[in-house]
């Protein structure tokens, strides 16, 4: 009982953003019916979230099929693995970049820098995957994952070093970066690194470096490390001197100076750290892809924030926020068929969670109960310490 | 001249440099400067507005892009309802005019979103405006989708004059660098000035400051720190309309999803750069984006000389990454400015934190 109550007391306001950001996008829904059916359709939010979920998940709990709604639960078990089996693929880089934001927020540090630390990771996995295509298996894979993970680390590194030392809010620097890694990369690929005989410009095929797939159709070896990682990241967090060095100067960078920390290590550290995080979602898209393209829009980076957010920061809260973005990008294309709602609408599901839990107090009025605080107290630091220039 | 030009390596220097002058003496490289700095420029006056109160913005990318998506629907609507042949002054149609005012009034709302967000909940301000880049971009995309505009306002034109004037000895010369562009780039200038003038001239701009240096001192003298801030972050939501009303009514004559291409970021380097003034941030805009017209200068009209032979051989033979070098121009710039030259500066003091009355829980 009390083990519910506290489980409730932190989950609370994340889920009731949640609910609510779904409502508000049926209510989204319901407008665009007039768009793509040219007359109100009440329903068409229960079909969308309703394929949503069967696409993610194989579960269905209504009958659409006569026009009539029915309530009908049924589960139709091959699907369900095949849809569970996407749902974890299409979480696991985001638990990923998650974490490059999560752990950032730790040190007080805002990494919006994933895009463009998933881009060079991806790249550097890519390029190295070319070259090792016809080593040995284990050899290949690990080379090109270590590759992608170098990548986002230096990635990392750089805004980690600006701000140390120059006084460069991640900020501005990393958004830079990531403009900087999409220009530098199309380039590349385009005039360098391309191969001939795809219609369309991309690096050479990854061959043994190809992601290992441990079960169903794209059950890879990546969701095995993100687990593993999770629980690493927990340790190093919360168990490890260096944990408790990076949240005191979360917390409080001035009692982390005169308690004989250095601020700048610390900040170098951190951010290497999330490039490397961000960098290994990169790779891990790219060798399951099997190539690097040209044009790699990737939206992960992005994602890492939302999910950072909701899991308030903690390795945990992270695993089951991607989860459930990863739930939401998995079931989209169903949704999409389904409902001919532009898959684009889970991005705007996705902003709408966050900006009810930005109105956090709001909600926590709302419900009355004992909620958490979600935003992470570090995140005051990051406020408080905008524009400044010594660290 | 043709001596230093021979030189090896050092000679491409001069030969730079010689262009440089001639391409800002006699082409437009000013006027098409001035014409991309001009959505930094504004972005970054929004920045100072709310900075300026201790509001942090970085959703400005995000009241850019949403603003330019409003603005070019109304237009594309008002347009389809009644097209109207182009007006004398700047090509403006009721389309046009429509589209600019609901660009502003667009980016006002999401500015008000932002200052509920900040002031009234006193959530994490940085937070707010990642909510408002990242919805902004979520919804305008899946509404460009949804909607799939198919028509087009079009843009305004560039300032016309009697031609007679153009001919007059140095003002012909001055009207060509620095007015011959649409009205929105035209009237930055004016706005830079003004706000600059009354930033540190007006009983408005000393409140401001006052509420972003000192809320509660401000609070003691009896200024609304909540009402100066809301006001500030609203009316700034102005110019971060105009950017976005530049971005579809101006510049371009379409929505493309993510089109505001971080732009709204760059203003915020400009704004540090300028150290939380109008005409350094305006200046931050311009250095930045020199790059972009310079960048676009040389791919047009290649410098004479060995440095264009190489120049045009690496475009021959690297035509994306010469394009994409010259695109990633004004981003890597910024970046390396804000590392180099930021080392000084120092932003309002009450800046990110939210304001509670003494005594209010």
């Amino acid at each position: 009982m009390r083990f519910l109550r506290r489980a409730w007391a932190l989950a609370a306001v994340p889920t009731v953003s949640i609910l609510l950001a779904l409502l508000l996008g049926s209510l989204l829904i319901i407008a665009s019916s007039l768009a793509t059916e040219k007359a109100l359709n009440l329903l068409l939010p229960l079909v969308a979230y309703e394929s949503l979920l069967q696409g993610a998940t194989g579960l269905s709990f209504i009958d659409v099929t006569s026009g009539a709604i029915s309530f009908a639960p049924s589960i139709n078990p091959e699907q369900a693995g095949r849809a569970i089996t996407n749902t974890l693929a299409a979480a696991a880089p985001l638990v990923l970049t998650g974490l490059a934001v999560g752990v950032g927020f730790k040190a007080g540090l805002f990494n919006i820098g994933g895009t463009g630390q998933v881009l060079v990771g991806g790249f550097l996995a890519g390029l190295v995957g070319g070259v090792v295509a016809n080593q040995p298996v284990p050899i290949a894979v690990t080379m090109a994952i270590l590759a992608g993970a170098l990548g986002g680390a230096l990635y990392g590194f750089i805004p980690g070093a600006l701000k140390a030392f120059t006084g460069a809010h991640e900020v501005v620097s990393t958004i830079m970066l990531n403009s900087l890694a999409s220009f530098v990369i199309v380039g590349l690929v385009n005039d360098i690194l391309k191969i001939v005989g795809p219609t369309f410009a991309r690096t050479a095929d990854v061959g043994n470096a190809a992601m290992p797939i441990v079960f169903g159709r794209n059950g890879n070896l990546g969701i095995f490390i993100v687990l593993a990682l999770v629980a690493l990241t927990y340790v190093l967090i919360y168990r490890t001197p260096l944990g408790f060095e990076i949240r005191t100067v979360g917390a409080n960078p001035s009692a982390a100076r005169y308690a004989g920390m250095s601020p700048r290590k610390l900040i170098v550290l951190t951010m290497t750290l999330c490039g490397m995080f961000a960098g290994l979602a990169g790779a891990f898209e790219i060798l399951s892809l099997g190539y690097y393209p040209a044009v790699f829009g990737t939206t992960i980076g992005f994602g890492g924030i939302t999910v950072a957010l909701l899991g308030r920061a903690h390795p945990v809260g992270i695993l089951l926020a991607a989860l459930l973005l990863g739930a939401m990008r998995a079931g989209a294309p169903s949704m999409q068929i389904t409902a001919k709602i532009p898959i684009e609408i889970i991005d705007v599901i996705q902003g709408l969670i966050l900006l009810f839990l930005a109105a956090e107090a709001i909600i926590r009025r709302l419900i009355r109960g004992r909620a958490e605080k979600v935003t992470p107290g570090e995140l005051g630091t990051v406020s408080r310490t905008y524009g400044e220039t010594t660290v | 001249m043709e001596v230093l030009f021979g030189l090896p390596i050092l000679g491409f220097v001069f030969q730079f440099l010689a262009y440089l002058i001639d391409a800002i003496f006699t082409t437009n490289l000013t006027a098409q400067t001035l014409q991309l700095a001009t959505p930094i420029a504004l972005g970054a006056l929004c920045g100072v507005m709310n900075e300026r109160s201790g509001i942090v913005n970085i959703g400005i990318e995000g009241m850019m892009l949403t603003a330019a998506f409003v603005g070019f629907m109304a237009a594309v609507v008002v347009h389809e309802a009644m097209p109207v042949d182009r007006g004398a002054f700047f090509g403006a149609t009721p389309a046009l005019i429509v589209g600019v005012l609901a660009a502003i009034g667009a980016g006002m709302l999401v500015s008000l979103l932002h200052a509920w967000l900040s002031i009234s909940v006193r959530a994490d301000q940085i937070i707010s405006g990642t909510v408002i880049n990242i919805t902004a971009l979520g919804l305008t995309g899946y509404l460009n989708r949804l909607i799939r505009p198919s028509g087009s306002a079009g843009t305004f034109d560039t300032l016309q004059l009697p031609g007679e004037l153009y001919d007059l000895p140095l003002i012909g010369w001055i009207l060509r660098m620095f007015l011959s562009s649409g009205p929105i780039t035209t009237s930055v200038i004016i706005f830079v000035i003004v706000l600059q003038i009354m930033l540190f001239r007006s009983r408005w701009g000393l409140r401001t400051r006052a509420v972003g240096e000192h809320p509660r001192a401000a609070d003691t003298v009896g200024i609304d720190v909540i009402r100066v801030r809301y006001r500030n972050v609203i009316l700034g939501g102005v110019f971060a309309g105009l950017a976005g009303a530049w971005l579809t009514l101006e510049f371009n004559a379409s929505f493309q999803n993510g089109m505001s291409a971080n732009r709204g970021f760059i203003a915020l380097a400009a704004v540090i750069f300028g150290r939380w003034t109008p005409i350094g941030a305006f200046g931050g805009a311009l250095l930045f984006m020199v790059s972009e017209a310079l960048g676009i200068a040389i791919r047009s009209n290649p410098p004479p000389g060995d440095l264009g032979v190489f120049l045009s051989g690496i475009q021959a033979s690297y035509p994306s990454l010469y394009n994409n070098f010259f695109g990633a121009l004004p981003y890597l710039l910024t970046l390396i400015v804000l590392a180099g030259v930021v080392g000084r500066s120092i932003p309002p003091a009450a800046v990110g934190q939210p304001y509670v009355k003494e005594g209010a829980t």
